[in-house]
């Protein structure tokens, strides 16, 4: 069964028809995202479809992806939290803002992920947003001002299936939606 | 875009207060692409050298004169000529593009059109950072509402010049708002930056002519052809025309963007805008352009914020980002945290800035915990000596600044720590008192 179905590679025409004639690896990041839409993550299986489409080897879309930290190799949870621990965030607080998503999150020593599997918390680097400070992203999407309190209450909704509403703009419904959001597709899933 | 006493000093976020310029009708009533109008009836040379004439600078750090910039891209190679406009905004304590897109995208693109015409390029496109989400769904719908209105497309406003916009998210990466990792980026390899010369000018993406100008930049641009390059050149100082939407953060009151003439100082923004130090307390460090640049302190205050009076003072104006530092935090774990940044996002392509980076990291880390050597200044000043110009790009120079400049000025601060074995601001470490053995497995950790 391969990771993209009709239906995708249908789309992923179109993200190739972006760039100009030749030009088509210029949409190895958008694909990517197209098949972690799927996979909500990326595995070999997903790398070398892409590389197929592209007429490049696996090999050479892995190089790619392991470069890009928003393209995750690893196993990752149905929402991905981030909290930007970077200098203007960290003067307003992230460090307890992080470690309360880690708890909240009951996330071993050492891991990332969930042990139910529903939540990644990502330390981040500056999100340009920081006129929010502390400001943390579910599924890219901004919340401003977070306090640690507020941290446990949106880690505690995300892992009982609950999305909270972000700051600005609307709310992808997981990581995958994140992902087709990033691939430019326009049809929400 | 009226001539009115507050436009003088606000030139990109002049329609701010009005919500309804978010839109493209909104934005066309308060006499959006009206700039673009006026460039069309113009020849290419003629626009480029209305923007010489205005003598803007490129915001994105490096303060080039813009319409030089543009002069560069050559005519007569024979391949398409592009143009990319650079969204990936991540400089550390940087906002502005982002807000002007999320409240006026259309300016931005206006801008964005007006530079691919001068340079006669027919296919632009933005590079957008990848955790921008939202406001890369903002520029998305943007752009199909002025394909919509013949903004873009095979007839530019009727004109017959033909402009195809592309909207390119990036994934992750500090290092591609660098203009030529940006380029490995979009041609999909990994972004690691490329030698120049060939500058992107010459041969930028796919080995072509490539004009890279940065949102705010290009915010910049619709105005000056609506009232005039000299109107712009009158704003600011001499060498640095115009304003800067400085970005404000850290220990202030309001944090936020505010814009004001070129040359205004911190004590103007700190006083008029952001509302002072939070709390009453005493300023001690800031940036003046963002991580990279090197921090400056209260004697500073009075500092016109300009390209030439920013690098008199020792510092560069950068992005205009000021990350405010209070007389409570400490100077060694501010420093520690901007040195990861620079560990976690060097592309690892040279030896100075992949394993420098992430050694001063380790040693500033010891030290803000309480276990540093009487050796360790000297060996950061060592490092950053290594570290500095020996690297491919400035990503490397950027993670000296404050390395640099915290020893600079706030010596003695390290030198507490290192004497007293403990941080002075949370008292960890294990000079606070008894307990040392108990700190014994830290310690391996960090020799």
């Amino acid at each position: 069964m391969p990771v993209l179905s009709d239906d995708r590679r249908r789309v992923a025409e179109t993200i190739l028809a972006r760039y100009p004639a030749g030009r088509e690896r210029s949409a190895v990041l958008p694909l990517l995202y197209l098949v972690q839409s799927v996979e909500g993550r990326l595995t070999q299986d997903g790398l070398r479809e892409v590389g197929e489409l592209l007429g490049i080897t696996t090999a050479e879309v892995e190089a790619v992806a392991s470069f890009y930290t928003m393209l995750r190799l690893r196993p990752t949870g149905t929402h991905v939290v981030s909290v930007c621990t970077n200098l203007s965030c960290a003067l307003r607080g992230a460090g307890d803002v992080f470690e309360a998503a880690h708890a909240a999150a009951e996330i071993e020593q050492g891991e990332e992920t969930s042990a139910d599997g529903m939540v990644t918390v990502h330390e981040e680097e500056c999100l340009g947003a920081c006129d929010a400070a502390p400001v943390v992203q579910v599924d890219f999407a901004n919340h401003d001002r977070v306090t640690a309190q507020r941290m446990v209450e949106l880690v505690e909704a995300l892992r009982s299936g609950r999305v909270p509403e972000p700051s600005r703009g609307r709310a992808p419904k997981d990581f995958r939606d994140a992902s087709r959001i990033l691939a430019g597709v326009e049809e929400r899933a | 875009m009226s001539r009115s006493a507050a436009s003088a000093t606000r030139v990109v976020t002049a329609n701010w207060d009005d919500p309804n310029v978010f839109g493209i009708d909104g934005y066309t009533a308060a006499g959006g692409y009206e700039g673009l109008r006026a460039a069309l009836g113009m020849t290419p040379a003629d626009v480029i050298d209305a923007v010489k004439t205005s003598g803007l600078r490129g915001r994105g750090g490096a303060g080039f004169p813009t319409g030089v910039k543009w002069s560069f891209v050559p005519q007569d190679t024979g391949k398409p000529t592009y143009v990319v406009a650079n969204f990936d905004e991540s400089e550390p304590g940087t906002f502005n593009n982002r807000e002007i897109v999320e409240r006026e995208p259309h300016r931005f693109l206006e801008g964005m059109a007006i530079a691919a015409y001068a340079v006669q390029s027919h296919l632009a496109f933005v590079y957008c950072r990848g955790e921008f989400l939202w406001p890369g769904e903002i520029l998305e719908a943007a752009v199909r509402d002025a394909y919509g209105k013949g903004v873009f497309g095979d007839s530019v406003l009727g004109s017959g010049y033909a402009l195809e916009v592309v909207i390119h998210r990036g994934a992750g990466a500090y290092i591609c708002g660098e203009e030529t990792a940006l380029l490995s980026s979009l041609e999909g390899f990994r972004g690691q930056p490329r030698l120049r010369p060939p500058f992107p000018a010459v041969e930028g993406l796919y080995a072509s002519p490539t004009l890279i100008n940065n949102v705010e930049t290009l915010a910049n641009v619709p105005s000056i052809l609506t009232e005039g390059p000299e109107w712009f050149a009158a704003i600011g100082t001499e060498k640095s025309p115009g304003t800067k939407v400085f970005s404000v953060s850290g220990k202030v009151e309001r944090p936020g963007n505010y814009e004001a003439p070129m040359g205004t100082t911190l004590r103007t923004l700190l006083d008029e805008h952001a509302g002072g130090v939070l709390a009453g307390r005493r300023l001690k460090a800031w940036t003046p352009g963002g991580s990279s640049t090197q921090m400056l302190t209260e004697e500073h205050l009075d500092v016109p914020l300009d390209f030439e009076s920013v690098a008199a003072a020792g510092s560069l104006l950068g992005t205009g980002a000021i990350i405010v530092m209070d007389e409570t935090d400490c100077i060694v774990e501010a420093t520690r945290r901007l040195v990861q940044f620079y560990a976690h996002e060097s592309c690892g392509k040279c030896t100075p800035c992949r394993e420098g980076t992430w050694w001063v990291s380790r040693v500033l880390a010891r030290i803000q915990q309480g276990y540093g050597r009487s050796e360790d200044l000297p060996l950061l000043d060592e490092l950053g000596e290594n570290i500095l110009f020996k690297a491919f790009c400035a990503l490397a120079d950027g993670a000296v600044s404050p390395i640099q400049s915290s020893l600079k000025y706030f010596r003695d601060e390290y030198e507490t720590h290192i004497a007293e074995r403990r941080c002075p601001f949370t008292g960890q470490g294990p000079g606070r008192g008894p307990g040392l053995e108990a700190e014994a497995g830290l310690r391996e950790v960090l020799t």
